[in-house]
C-alpha cells in the first residue's frame, strides 16, 4: 500500500509531503506526485513519530469488563500511539513466558498498535521472589521491561537482585515507588487537604525513599533503573541528583500528574483516586520542569480502566487508577507546549525516541526520515473539544478529562504505513 | 398574619374591596385596642361559663407572633388599667405547626412563652394582628393543644380582612377590612416596626 | 442554608446562628410540655442510613426526626442487602424510590455523604463519615456551649486528643471558627495531621500550658488500638500526658466547662471524677443533641419545596 501524505508539517515544522510505502518512509520532499497513491490532504496538521507508551494496563487477562488487548489498542491508536507497553498486573499475573506470549499474540491479532508485554519482576507480584525473568525476555514477546506496578519491589535485597539479573539481556526494572509501610490505608497525597478531607495520606517521602534507594542500588550494581508514574518535586530532585552522577535512571511521569492536583479530591469523586496520588500545585510545577529539562525522560500514560462499579462508590472502596491514552497528547500540548515548556521535537523525544529507547524498541520512536519505519500521527493542534467519556475508544469511563475543555486531536495514525486511525475514527 | 392562598368568598368581599391607603391611624390603633379591651372585660367578666369560673382572673391572653404577641400585651395592659385587674399574658409560636412549610421555606421560630399558672382549665383568647385565611390561628388552636387543655379559646384579631379558607371566626375584631385577594393588609406596631398603623396595598402576590 | 449538611463548613455564621436559635427555641417550647411532640415534618420520611455502629447517634437522630412527626426508616447495613454487597449508590437510589425526603448517613468512609449528596435528589445529613466530619456533633457542641457560657464569640476552647483520627475534632474545628471561637488542639505531635498548620487553630503537645486559659476542655476519645500502631507508647503515658483527671481540673477556672462527645473511656483520656463533676457537660449533650438534630432537619425539610 502506497500512502502520499500532503502538507504536514514534520514536527510543526515547513510543510513537506510523505510517502509511505511497504511500512516504510521512502519519500520526503515538496509537490510530490505519485500514481495510484492513496492521498492524505495533511494542511495544518502536524506530523510526529509515532508515540509509545511505557504503562499501559490492558487488563486482559483477567478484567476484560474494564478492557481487552484489542479496545486498549483501539484507544491507543486513537491517541496516536503505535506502541504500548502492556503491565503486568493482570489475572493471572504476566510473570510466565505463557502469559506474556498470550497478551503479545492478543496485540499482534487486534493489529492497531505493537502491545508489548512487561514481564512481573516477582512471581505474583508478591515481592518475594524473582519471576522467570530470563524465560520472557527469550520468549516471543522479548520481554525488556520488568515491573511489579501496583506494588513496590519494597524489599531492598530482592530489588538488587532483580536489577543485577536484567542485564544479562539489557532489560530494566520499572519500579512503582511506594514504601508500603507508610501508605498502608493511604488514599490520597498527605497534606492541607488530606488533613482536612479525612483521607488518610500518602506521604511524598514515601515515594522519595524508595527512589533515593533505588538509584544507589543502580548505581551500585551498574544496572538499568526506571522510575514509574514520578510525582513528586522531591522525587524529581533525586532522579536529577542521581544523573549528574552517572547513575542509568530513566524516569516517567503521568499527564494526569502533569495537570491535575489533589484539589480533585475535594469532590470525593474516586474518578480522581489514583495511585500515586495527585499532588500539590508545587509538585506539578516541578514535574513540569523536570519533563521540559529531560531529567523525566519520557511521558506514560498509567492508563488504568476500571470498571463502573469499581468507581462509583466511596472514595476508599474505590480502585485507584485513570484512563490516560486518548488524552495524553492533549494534556502533553496543554501543560507543556502551549506553556512554551516543549517544543513539538521535544514531544516527539518524550513521548516516542526517549520511551522505545528504555524499551529497547527498534522499530519505534525512530525520526520521521527516509529510510525509517512508517511509524507516525497526524495531529490537528488547533482543534479544542470537550472530552466526552463517552466518546472514548476505551472499555471504561473513568477518565478524570470529562467535562475538560483540552487542545489537539489525532486524526490519523500510521503503523508501519498502514493507517490505524483516519478522520479521527480507527480503521477497525 | 396575612395568609395568601386562594380564598373562598366571605362577609368581608361580599361589599366592594376598600381603597389603598391608611386604614387605621396610630390614633385609631390606640382607640380600637381600646375598645376591644373593653369587650373582652365586659363579655369575660359577664358570662362566666359556670361556677368554677372566675371572670378576668381566669383568662390569658397568648399572642402569635410575631405582632399578634405586643398586641396581646397591649390588651392586657388596657384591661388592667380599665378593671384594675392584672391578666395573664403568653405567646405561642405556631412556625412547627403551619401547614405551609412545603410552600413558603422555613423561618426563624420564635418565643413560645406561657404563664406559670399554664392555660388547663382557662379561658385561652388568642391574639392575632390580620385575619386571612384562618390558616395562623388553626396552627395556632393545633399548638395550644399540645400545650394543654384549655376550658376554651377564643379569637381576637386587629383586623379581619375576609377571604377564609377554613370554618373559623373571630370572637373580637377591631376592625372589618372589606379585601380583594391581591392586597395586602400590612399592620405596623411600635414595638416591632416603631410605628402604629394600618395599611391597605396593592400588593402582587 | 444549603440542601444537604455534609460539613461544618456548609454552614456560614447566619446559618450556624439560626440553626442554634432554631434549636434554642425549640427546647423553650417543649420544655415542661407532657407532648413532646410537634407536627412540623408529618408525611416527610427521614432515613437513617447507618453503615457503622453507633446507637447513640442513631437514637438520637431517630427522636428527633419523631419529635418532627417525620416517619423514621432505620436502615442499618448489617442484614440488609447491603451486607450483600449493594453498592451505596443502589442502596441510595432504591430508598429514594421509597419516598425518602433526607437520608441520614453515617459510614466508614470519608466522603460517602458527598458521594451521596451527588446521587439523590433530598437532603443529605453527614451523621459522621470516616475520619473526616461529623457536623452535627459540632453544632451540639456548640449549642452546649452558649448555653453554659452565654457566648460563643471569643471563647477559648482546648480541644486534646486523637485530632488525627477525629471527626468530631474536624468539625469542631470548622464550626467553632465560624463562630468566633479560638480553638487550640493538644495532643501528641502522632495524633495531630501533617496539614494542621493550615488549620485555624492553635497547636500545642502541652496540655498543663493550655488548661489554665481554657473556657472550655473538650475531651477526645482515643482508642487503646492506636498503641499498637506506635502513636503513643503505651496507655498509662497517654493517660499521664493527655489525660484530664482531678488535678488538672484544678487548674482550670472557675467557670470552665469540661465536654467528651463520648462514649468515654473512664482512665485513658478522662477521669471518673471528671466525667461525674458539676463541670461536665456529657449527659446535656446528649440532650442537647436532639434538639439540635431537630433544627437541623427542620432546617434542612422544612423549607424545601415538593
Amino acid at each position: 500500500m502506497t500512502i502520499l501524505i500532503k502538507g504536514a508539517r514534520p514536527y510543526g515544522e515547513d510543510a513537506a509531503d510523505i510517502l509511505l510505502k511497504d511500512g516504510l518512509i521512502v519519500t520526503v520532499g515538496e509537490h510530490l506526485e505519485v500514481p495510484r497513491a492513496e492521498v492524505v490532504d495533511a494542511g495544518g496538521l502536524i506530523a510526529l513519530p509515532g508515540l509509545v507508551d511505557l504503562h499501559t494496563h490492558l487488563r486482559e487477562p483477567g478484567r476484560e469488563d474494564a478492557e481487552t488487548v484489542e479496545t486498549g489498542s483501539r484507544a491507543a491508536a486513537l491517541g496516536g500511539f503505535t506502541a504500548v507497553h502492556a503491565m503486568a498486573n493482570t489475572d493471572p499475573v504476566a510473570d510466565t513466558a505463557g502469559v506474556v506470549e498470550q497478551v503479545w499474540r492478543l496485540g499482534q491479532e487486534a493489529g492497531l498498535v505493537d502491545v508489548v508485554p512487561v514481564g512481573a519482576v516477582t512471581v505474583g507480584l508478591r515481592g518475594e521472589r524473582l519471576a522467570e525473568l530470563g524465560a520472557m525476555a527469550d520468549s516471543a514477546a522479548r520481554v525488556r521491561v520488568f515491573s511489579d506496578d501496583g506494588q513496590c519491589v519494597a524489599d531492598p535485597a530482592l530489588m538488587r537482585r532483580a536489577l543485577e539479573y536484567v542485564k544479562a539481556f539489557d532489560g530494566v526494572v520499572a519500579q512503582h515507588a511506594e514504601e508500603p509501610r507508610l501508605t498502608a490505608g493511604a488514599q490520597m497525597n498527605e497534606g492541607d487537604r488530606s488533613s482536612r478531607l479525612g483521607l488518610a495520606g500518602w506521604p511524598a517521602a514515601a515515594e522519595e525513599a524508595v527512589i533515593a534507594r533505588d538509584v544507589l542500588l543502580a548505581g551500585h550494581v551498574g544496572a538499568r533503573l526506571h522510575v514509574c508514574h514520578v510525582s513528586t518535586a522531591g522525587s524529581v530532585e533525586i532522579i536529577r541528583w542521581a544523573k549528574s552522577r552517572g547513575v542509568r535512571v530513566t524516569a516517567e511521569v503521568t499527564p494526569h500528574h502533569l495537570l491535575l492536583t489533589d484539589a480533585c479530591a475535594e469532590s470525593y469523586d474516586p474518578v480522581f483516586k489514583v495511585n500515586p496520588p495527585l499532588r500539590t500545585d508545587a509538585d506539578v510545577a516541578a514535574l513540569r520542569a523536570g519533563l521540559a529539562d529531560g531529567t523525566i525522560d519520557a511521558v506514560a500514560t498509567d492508563h488504568a480502566p476500571h470498571a463502573v462499579e469499581d468507581k462509583e462508590s466511596e472514595w476508599a472502596q474505590a480502585r485507584p487508577g485513570m484512563l490516560g491514552l486518548e488524552q495524553a497528547l492533549s494534556v502533553v500540548i496543554e501543560t507543556m507546549v502551549e506553556p512554551g515548556l516543549l517544543d513539538w521535537r521535544a514531544v516527539a523525544d518524550r513521548m516516542s525516541v526517549r520511551p522505545a529507547a528504555i524499551g529497547r524498541l527498534t522499530g519505534h520512536g525512530r525520526p520521521l526520515a527516509v529510510g525509517e519505519p512508517a511509524n507516525l500521527l497526524l495531529l490537528d493542534p488547533s482543534y479544542r473539544g470537550v472530552v466526552d467519556p463517552a466518546a472514548l475508544a476505551s472499555r471504561s469511563r473513568n477518565s478524570p478529562y470529562a467535562g475538560r475543555e483540552l487542545p489537539g486531536r489525532v486524526v490519523a495514525t500510521f503503523l508501519r504505513g498502514t493507517a490505524t486511525v483516519m478522520d479521527g475514527k480507527a480503521q477497525k | 398574619m396575612a395568609g395568601s392562598s386562594p380564598a373562598a368568598p366571605s362577609n368581608s368581599e361580599a361589599r366592594s374591596p376598600a381603597a389603598p391607603g391608611v386604614l387605621l391611624s396610630s390614633a385609631d390603633v390606640a382607640r380600637v385596642v381600646d375598645r376591644m379591651a373593653h369587650q373582652l372585660i365586659e363579655r369575660v367578666a359577664a358570662a362566666p361559663a359556670d361556677g368554677a369560673t372566675e371572670g378576668l382572673a381566669d383568662l390569658v391572653l397568648v399572642g402569635i407572633p410575631t405582632r399578634g404577641a405586643p398586641l396581646a400585651r397591649r390588651l392586657a395592659a388596657r384591661i388592667e388599667a380599665f378593671s384594675g385587674t392584672p391578666v395573664d399574658v403568653g405567646t405561642v409560636d405556631i412556625t412547627l405547626y403551619r401547614d405551609d412549610l412545603r410552600l413558603r421555606g422555613v423561618r426563624a421560630l420564635e418565643p413560645t412563652l406561657l404563664p406559670d399558672a399554664g392555660v388547663d382549665g382557662r379561658l385561652v383568647v388568642l391574639v392575632d394582628d390580620v385575619l386571612f385565611s384562618g390558616r395562623s390561628v388553626r396552627a395556632a388552636l393545633d399548638a395550644l393543644r399540645d400545650l394543654g387543655r384549655p376550658r376554651a379559646v377564643q379569637l381576637a384579631v386587629l383586623v379581619d380582612r375576609g377571604h377564609r379558607e377554613l370554618p373559623i371566626r373571630a370572637d373580637y375584631v377591631g376592625k372589618n377590612v372589606p379585601t380583594s385577594r391581591h392586597q395586602q393588609v400590612k399592620v405596623r406596631l411600635a414595638e416591632v416596626d416603631g410605628v402604629d398603623e394600618v395599611l391597605l396595598t396593592e400588593g402582587q402576590q | 442554608m444549603k440542601r444537604h449538611l455534609l460539613e461544618a463548613a456548609d454552614l456560614d455564621r447566619d446559618d450556624a446562628t439560626l440553626v442554634l436559635d432554631t434549636a434554642a427555641q425549640i427546647d423553650a417550647s417543649l420544655a415542661g410540655r407532657e407532648v413532646k411532640k410537634l407536627p412540623t415534618l408529618r408525611g416527610r420520611t427521614v432515613v437513617n442510613l447507618f453503615y457503622e455502629d453507633s446507637t447513640r447517634t442513631r437514637i438520637s437522630f431517630e427522636l428527633a426526626a419523631k419529635r418532627l412527626s417525620a416517619d423514621v426508616i432505620n436502615f442499618s447495613a448489617k442484614g440488609s442487602s447491603v451486607s450483600k454487597g449493594e453498592s451505596l449508590k443502589d442502596t441510595a437510589l432504591t430508598l429514594e424510590a421509597m419516598g425518602s425526603d433526607a437520608i441520614v448517613v453515617r459510614h466508614s468512609a470519608s466522603g460517602a455523604p458527598h458521594r451521596l449528596a451527588q446521587w439523590v435528589k433530598g437532603s443529605v445529613v453527614n451523621a459522621g463519615d470516616g475520619t473526616h466530619e461529623h457536623p452535627t456533633q459540632a453544632l451540639l457542641d456548640a449549642y452546649t456551649i452558649r448555653r453554659r457560657l452565654g457566648r460563643l464569640d471569643g471563647v477559648r476552647v482546648g480541644i486534646v486528643g486523637d485530632v488525627l483520627h477525629s471527626r468530631v475534632a474536624r468539625s469542631n474545628v470548622g464550626l467553632l471558627h465560624t463562630l468566633g471561637a479560638e480553638v487550640t488542639l493538644v495532643a501528641p505531635p502522632t495524633l495531630l495531621p501533617v496539614g494542621v498548620g493550615s488549620w485555624p487553630v492553635e497547636v500545642s503537645y502541652d496540655l498543663d500550658a493550655v488548661l489554665p486559659k481554657a473556657d472550655v476542655v473538650m475531651m477526645l476519645r482515643v482508642q487503646a488500638e492506636r498503641m499498637n500502631a506506635s502513636f503513643f507508647p503505651s496507655a498509662r503515658e497517654y493517660s499521664r500526658r493527655y489525660g484530664l483527671d482531678a488535678r488538672r481540673m484544678a487548674a482550670l477556672t472557675d467557670e470552665a466547662i469540661v465536654m467528651h462527645p463520648g462514649p468515654m473511656n473512664r482512665g485513658m483520656e478522662i477521669a471518673a471524677e471528671v466525667a461525674d463533676s458539676v463541670r461536665s457537660t456529657i449527659v446535656e449533650q446528649v440532650a442537647n443533641g436532639v434538639s439540635v438534630r431537630m433544627a437541623v432537619l427542620y432546617l434542612l425539610l422544612g423549607g424545601t419545596p415538593s
